[in-house]
């Protein structure tokens, strides 16, 4: 299997205007495989998103290394486009990731704008994408607040898979989401995937979603890694306190 | 045989633009809690406002809503305001939304003491902190003393539901109250409000689109769709055998944990 995504000893501590200081992620390491599904589970506050935000390149780490196709992030980042032609993301929120002042076909078209795709194409493919996304070619001319969740998260994939990526990260991308709706999105998710043979990084304080979805999962705990392996062994042989309580909890 | 205590007879609820919730009717007893389950605009929320008259825009333009055979709807605003709050509380999804960020919880707790009856500061606080035993608060005086902020999220939620239940009140009307919360806290949450029901004889309506939640507290479930009331029942039967299309596709779609 070849490695992706490899993340070596990372960490990241925020400092708060009391000059408080919070280790978000501590000594992290792990990969992902071409291909593969990639839960990462924890409650708040566990560092999830700042994980996500590191591999992102939104924010730089203290310490450690992320290599993306074996090449150093921080190179990486100094070729933007290309960069994030490689891997894309989708947040919470759709409605917040997208101008509200603006139409779901201008953000979708953004990427491919700033790529320099000519009009007729850039029209195109967000017709194109839009329907692999489930929704109709009108959706282009709604604003992010006309929509429903479900509609304007498709359209956020829609964006984010606008480049082609070969990575995406999904960061609680199903959380504010109906349940019905969220089914809908993870079954786009799977569909997409195979046909865009896509490796995820999928995000969630859901273990049963991680384990219907991933075929992988990290456990984190306080920016720390507690358990690591195949969501069925983990939820059926928990090794580290932290599952076993987090198990525990689920009602 | 317990006692009806809170009844809504064929409500019908209009906004401006329509109807919004139609034709519900449900019964709730002495100490029952009913799960008041669906999707983001189902109409959950807008039925438990109903119940304590605060709607805003909206207005309820059929049937009734019957506390102790008392129709709430034909009180004047100077009796609901005897009714709010010490007869029926209300929880909401974020209890820190609802406490003043500068003052501390214990002023505050005296504060929604003193609006309901007249008790003296050291037995209000000795009742405060009495009830915070009784949950298993870690340091129930450092809590009274300190700052919303000073405290978790979960913390709040917890004191939160703690305050509303100090007037002890008949009926707890809770908005979604664990939604916000890590599953550990959720647990915690869930517990507390059963714990809560056993000391008080509280009737609970939890509103809630966590399936997980109302099959671990509800005596009964209503399961609301699009304003309508499409499935109502004991908890049991409408989660093990749902009789409505809707109430199958809802079930089958929440993720649960695959154990062997």
């Amino acid at each position: 299997m070849k490695e992706i995504i490899k993340v070596s000893n990372l960490s990241k501590t925020f400092t708060t205007r009391k000059n408080d200081k919070t280790a978000a992620v501590r000594e992290v390491s792990f990969v992902l495989n071409q291909g593969e599904t990639l839960g990462l589970v924890g409650e708040s506050g566990s560092g999830k998103s700042t994980i996500a935000r590191l591999l992102m390149g939104l924010i730089a780490p203290d310490r450690g290394e992320i290599r993306i196709y074996d090449n150093d992030l921080k190179t990486l980042k100094k070729n933007p486009l290309d960069l994030y032609s490689k891997i894309q993301m989708v947040f919470q929120n759709p409605a917040e990731s997208f101008d509200p002042r603006k139409t779901l076909g201008d953000g979708i078209a953004e990427p491919l704008k700033n790529r320099g795709y000519s009009k007729q194409e850039i029209e195109k493919r967000v017709v194109e994408l839009l329907e692999m996304c489930g929704l109709t070619a009108d959706f282009a001319a709604k604003t992010p607040a006309s929509v429903s969740g479900g509609q304007c998260q498709r359209a956020a994939i829609a964006r984010a898979l606008a480049v082609q990526p070969e990575i995406l990260i999904c960061d609680e991308a199903t959380s504010s989401l109906d349940v019905t709706v969220q089914r809908q999105i993870i079954d786009l998710l799977v569909e997409l995937k195979n046909k865009q043979n896509l490796s995820i990084i999928f995000i969630s304080h859901n273990l049963a979603l991680v384990q219907m979805f991933c075929d992988r999962v990290i456990v984190l705990y306080n920016g720390k890694i507690v358990e690591e392996g195949e969501p069925d062994y983990i939820i059926n042989n928990p090794q580290a306190e932290y599952t076993k309580l987090l198990l525990d909890s689920v009602l | 045989m317990a006692k009806e205590i809170l009844a809504f007879d064929s409500v019908d609820i209009s906004y401006e633009n329509g109807e919004v919730l139609h034709d519900i009717s449900f019964s709730l007893m002495e100490g029952e809690i009913l799960g008041l389950v669906g999707e983001s605009g189902s109409g959950k929320t807008t039925a438990i406002k109903s119940i304590l008259g605060l709607l805003n825009d909206g207005v309820v333009s059929k049937g009734n809503i019957n506390y102790r055979g008392e129709n709430l709807l034909s009180l004047s605003e100077r009796e609901m305001r005897q009714i709010r709050g010490a007869e029926i509380g209300m929880i909401f999804q974020d209890s820190k939304d609802s406490l003043s960020p500068i003052r501390t919880i214990g002023s505050q707790i005296l504060e929604s003491m003193a609006a309901h009856a007249k008790i003296n500061k050291s037995e209000a606080k000795a009742k405060a902190l009495d009830l915070f035993n009784r949950l298993n608060f870690h340091d129930p005086e450092k809590i009274w003393n300190s700052h919303p902020f000073e405290l978790s999220g979960g913390m709040n939620q917890r004191i939160g539901i703690a305050m509303s239940m100090l007037t002890e009140p008949s009926v707890l009307l809770a908005d979604e109250p664990t939604s916000a919360l890590d599953v550990a806290v959720q647990k915690q949450v869930v517990q507390e409000l059963l714990s809560l029901r056993e000391i008080f004889n509280t009737a609970i309506i939890i509103v809630t689109h966590d399936i997980g939640v109302v099959s671990a507290m509800a005596d009964k479930i209503l399961v609301l769709k699009d304003g309508y009331s499409v499935e109502y029942g004991v908890a049991r039967d409408v989660l093990n055998t749902p009789k409505h299309e809707y109430t199958k596709l809802l079930l089958s779609c929440v993720p649960r944990l695959n154990k062997k």
